[in-house]
C-alpha cells in the first residue's frame, strides 16, 4: 500500500499522488516544542524579569522544560520514512530548507537550558556530593549518588558567596539569551508551515508569530497543571508525614501558595492567549477580504468540513470558555485545573487545524482529502503515524520528569535563585 | 571635526564592516549549495504537450509505470491524464481514475471513494485531456525546501531525487504545488517524474513520448535552436501551469484551458 492511503480519503477532483502526508506526528511536532518554548519562557520571566510570584514554578517548569526537549524531535523520527537517516540533516544540512537549520537551533537551545539548569542547582549538587563524602559505610545506592553528584559539579567546587553570586548571574544572562531562542525555535517551527508557498493555507508571513504566542500558551498552561498535581500530591505527604513531623508546613499554607503562583501565572496565560487569539483571526479575516483565488476552497474547510474543529473545539471550548474560566473572580484550583487543560486541547487543535487543515484540499482546489486518524497500530506504520505512536511522543516527557526530579528536586530546595 | 583623513578612514571601516557579513550572505548562497546550475550546459531538456492531440489512452502512463518501476497496482504514478468535462450549465468536472493508467474506460465522472457522476452528452459544453508530469521548474520549491540536498537540480534543468540520501520527511511533497511527488511503495523515499533521464541522456526520448500514438507528448532541448520542439515553444502560442507560484515550469501545453487545475 502506498504510504498515506491507509489514513486519507479524497473527494472530487484529487491529484492521483496527493494524500495526507504530514499527519498526526507533525500535529505533535509544533506542539510538543511549543511545551519547551512556553515552559522556558515562563521560568525566565521569574529569572530575567524578576516576577518575584513566579519562583516556585521557575525552577519547576525550567526542569520540564528539559524533559520536554528530547521529545520535541521525537516526533520527527517518528515521522521520517527513513528515520535512521535523520542524522544528515546534521551532515549535510541544505540551509535554503527551512528544517535544515533544525538541527543547528535545537542543538544551541539545548545547551543553554542545560548549562541554565546547571548553573541552578550547581550549589544542590555540591552539597549533596559533599554530604555524602561524610557518610562513612555508604551503600551501594549512596556511592552511585555520590560518584553522580561528583561528575554533576563538573568539578566545580567553589559554593562560597562570591561564586553563588556569579552562577546567579550566568543563570539570569543565560534565561535571558534563552528567550530569543526558544522564540526562534518555535517560531521557525511556524516557519516551516508558512513558507510552502504551495499549501495556501499555511501560507502566511504570520505563521511564526502565532505560533509563538500559542507555544507559550500551551507551555504555561502545561507548567500550570503539572505544578497543580505535583502540589496536591505534596500536600497529600504533608498531610500524612504531620502527623510525625509537626513542625512541616500545614496543607493550608501550602494551599494558599498554590492558589497565589497560580493565579499570577493564569494572567501571563491570558495575556498570550489574546495575543494569539487576535493575530489568528487577524490572519481569517485578511483572507476573507483579500479572497485570492484559493479562497474559495478555503472558505468550504474552514467554514465548512472543520467547523467544528476550528470554531467548537479550537476556539469555543479550547480558547473562549477557558478565557472566561481565567477571568471570572477568585480562580480556585478546581477551575484552573479545567481551564488548563482546556487551553492545552485548544491549541493542540490549533496545530491539528493548521497541519491536517492545510491538506484537508487539494492542490488542484477541486477536491478534497480527509484525514482518519490510524487507531489500532496494525502495522509499524500505523503506530508511527497513529493514536499509539502521538501517545508515545505525549507520555515520554512525564516519565522524563519523573526520573529528572529524582535527580533535580524541583521543591524544597533552600537556595538563593 | 571630521578631517578628510579621518573620514576616508572611517569610511573604509565602515565598507570593510558592511563587507564581512555580506561575505557570509555569499556563503550561504542556497544556489551555491544545489547542483552547480551553471550555464554552459548544453542541453536544457524541455517538455511539450498537445492536449488537442490526446485522447486519454493512457498507454504513456502506463509505459511510465513499468519504464520506472512504479508498481503497476499502487495508487501511485510519475505521470498521469487528467479528464475535464465542462456542462452547458458552466460546471466543470474532472478526474483521473487510477492516473488514467487504464485510459477513460467509462463516461462517468469519479467523484472518489466509488461514487461516480453521470452527465448525459447533450449537456458537455466542451471535454478534452490534459497530461501531467514533473514541470522540472527552473525555480523548484522541491529542491529549495529540501533538507538535506537529497533532491536537486542537473546542469541540464532536470530535477533528480537521490534514493540514498533522501530521508522521507515529505517536505518536498507539501512544496511542489503541482502534486507530482510521492512516497516511492518500495523505496520509501521521494520520487517523481525526471524525464526518463537514464534514456534522454542516451539520446533516446521518454518513455511516455515513445508510448504516445498521437504524438500528444513531445520532449525536446530549448538550448537547441533547432529542434523542432523548441520551435514550436518559441513560435507558437503555449501555456504553462501554476504560472502564479513562480517555480517557472518546463512543460509547455498546446491548447491549455482555464478550466485547467
Ligand atoms: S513540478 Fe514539482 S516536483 Fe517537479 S520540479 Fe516543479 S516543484 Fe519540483
Ligand atoms: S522527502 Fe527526501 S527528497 Fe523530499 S525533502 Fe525530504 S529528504 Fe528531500
Amino acid at each position: 500500500m502506498v504510504h498515506g492511503e491507509a489514513w486519507t480519503i479524497k473527494e472530487f477532483f484529487v491529484y492521483p499522488n496527493e494524500y495526507i502526508y504530514w499527519t498526526i506526528q507533525i500535529v505533535m511536532y509544533p506542539f510538543m516544542t511549543g511545551l519547551v518554548a512556553g515552559a522556558f519562557v515562563l521560568s525566565s520571566l521569574y529569572h530575567v524579569f524578576g516576577v518575584k510570584q513566579l519562583k516556585d514554578i521557575a525552577r519547576f517548569s525550567l526542569v520540564f522544560s528539559f524533559a520536554l526537549l528530547p521529545v520535541a524531535m521525537m516526533p520527527l523520527l517518528f515521522h521520517l520514512l527513513q528515520p535512521q537517516r535523520g542524522i544528515y540533516v546534521m551532515l549535510t544540512p541544505h540551509f535554503s530548507s527551512a528544517i535544515a537549520a533544525f538541527g543547528i537551533v535545537f542543538t544551541t537551545y539545548g545547551m543553554i537550558v542545560a548549562s541554565e539548569l546547571w548553573f541552578v542547582y550547581r550549589k544542590y549538587f555540591v552539597e549533596t556530593a559533599l554530604e555524602l563524602r561524610k557518610v562513612g559505610g555508604r551503600t551501594f545506592g549512596q556511592h552511585f549518588r555520590h560518584l553522580l553528584y561528583s561528575i554533576l559539579t563538573l568539578g566545580a567546587w567553589d559554593i562560597s558567596e562570591h561564586a553563588l553570586e556569579r552562577d546567579e548571574k550566568a543563570v539570569r544572562v543565560l534565561a535571558g539569551g534563552g528567550i530569543p531562542v526558544a522564540c526562534f525555535l518555535h517560531g521557525y517551527a511556524g516557519f516551516i508551515f508558512g513558507s510552502v508557498k504551495a499549501n495556501a493555507l499555511w501560507m502566511t508571513p504570520l505563521m511564526p508569530v502565532i505560533f509563538i504566542c500559542s507555544a507559550v500558551v500551551s507551555g504555561i498552561a502545561l507548567c500550570m497543571i503539572t505544578y497543580i498535581v505535583t502540589m496536591e500530591i505534596r500536600k497529600l505527604i504533608v498531610a500524612w508525614k504531620r502527623k510525625q513531623y509537626p513542625e512541616l508546613p500545614s496543607p493550608e499554607e501550602l494551599k494558599s501558595a498554590e492558589v497565589q503562583v497560580v493565579t499570577m501565572t493564569a494572567r501571563y496565560l491570558i495575556m498570550f492567549l489574546i495575543l494569539a487569539i487576535t493575530l489568528e483571526l487577524l490572519d481569517l479575516i485578511f483572507r476573507g477580504y483579500t479572497a485570492v483565488k484559493s479562497w474559495d476552497i478555503l472558505r468550504s474547510v474552514i467554514y465548512g468540513k472543520d467547523f467544528v474543529s476550528i470554531f467548537i473545539l479550537q476556539y469555543g471550548i479550547g480558547n473562549l470558555v477557558p478565557f472566561i474560566l481565567f477571568l471570572l473572580p477568585r480562580l480556585t484550583i478546581r477551575r484552573a485545573v479545567v481551564g488548563t487543560m482546556l487551553v492545552l486541547l485548544g491549541v493542540f487543535m490549533m496545530r491539528w487545524n493548521v497541519v491536517i487543515g492545510g491538506q484537508a484540499f487539494s492542490s488542484s482546489f477541486a477536491g478534497f482529502m480527509e484525514y482518519r486518524l490510524p487507531i489500532w497500530p496494525g502495522s509499524m506504520e500505523l503506530y508511527r503515524e497513529g493514536l499509539f505512536g502521538a501517545l508515545t511522543v505525549a507520555v515520554t516527557p512525564f516519565i522524563l520528569f519523573w526520573i529528572l526530579t529524582k535527580i533535580l528536586p524541583v521543591f524544597d530546595v533552600k537556595d538563593s535563585h | 571635526m571630521i578631517t578628510r583623513r579621518n573620514f576616508c578612514k572611517k569610511t573604509m571601516l565602515l565598507v570593510g564592516g558592511l563587507a564581512i557579513p555580506l561575505a557570509a550572505f555569499e556563503l550561504f548562497d542556497p544556489k551555491k549549495l544545489l547542483a552547480d546550475k551553471s550555464d554552459n550546459a548544453r542541453e536544457r531538456w524541455v517538455f511539450l504537450v498537445d492536449t488537442y492531440k490526446c485522447t486519454g489512452c493512457g498507454f504513456c502512463v502506463k509505459a511510465c509505470k513499468i519504464e520506472n518501476e512504479v508498481p503497476y497496482d499502487a495508487n501511485v504514478t510519475r505521470t498521469w491524464v487528467e479528464r475535464y468535462v465542462i456542462t452547458k450549465d458552466g460546471r466543470t468536472f474532472a478526474d483521473t481514475p487510477k492516473g488514467a493508467r487504464d485510459g477513460f474506460t467509462t463516461g462517468k465522472i469519479a467523484l472518489g471513494e466509488g461514487m461516480f457522476q453521470e452527465i448525459g452528452n447533450e449537456d458537455i459544453d466542451k471535454a478534452f485531456f490534459v497530461p501531467k508530469l514533473c514541470n522540472q521548474c527552473d525555480n523548484p520549491p522541491c529542491v529549495q525546501v529540501c533538507p538535506v540536498g537529497a533532491t536537486y537540480q542537473t546542469a541540464d534543468g532536470v530535477v533528480l531525487v537521490d534514493r540514498t540520501w533522501c530521508i522521507g520527511c515529505g517536505y518536498c511533497i507539501m512544496g511542489c504545488p503541482y502534486g507530482v511527488r510521492f512516497f516511492h511503495p518500495v523505496y520509501h523515499v521521494a520520487e517523481k517524474c525526471n524525464f526518463c533521464y537514464h534514456r534522454i541522456t542516451k539520446g533516446m526520448k521518454s518513455a511516455c513520448v515513445d508510448a504516445c500514438p498521437f504524438d500528444a507528448r513531445r520532449i525536446g532541448n530549448i538550448k537547441d535552436p533547432d529542434d523542432p520542439v523548441t520551435k514550436i515553444i518559441m513560435t507558437e502560442r503555449v501555456g504553462i501551469l501554476k504560472e502564479e507560484y513562480g517555480t517557472k515550469p518546463q512543460v509547455f501545453y498546446i491548447g491549455l484551458s482555464k478550466e485547467v487545475k
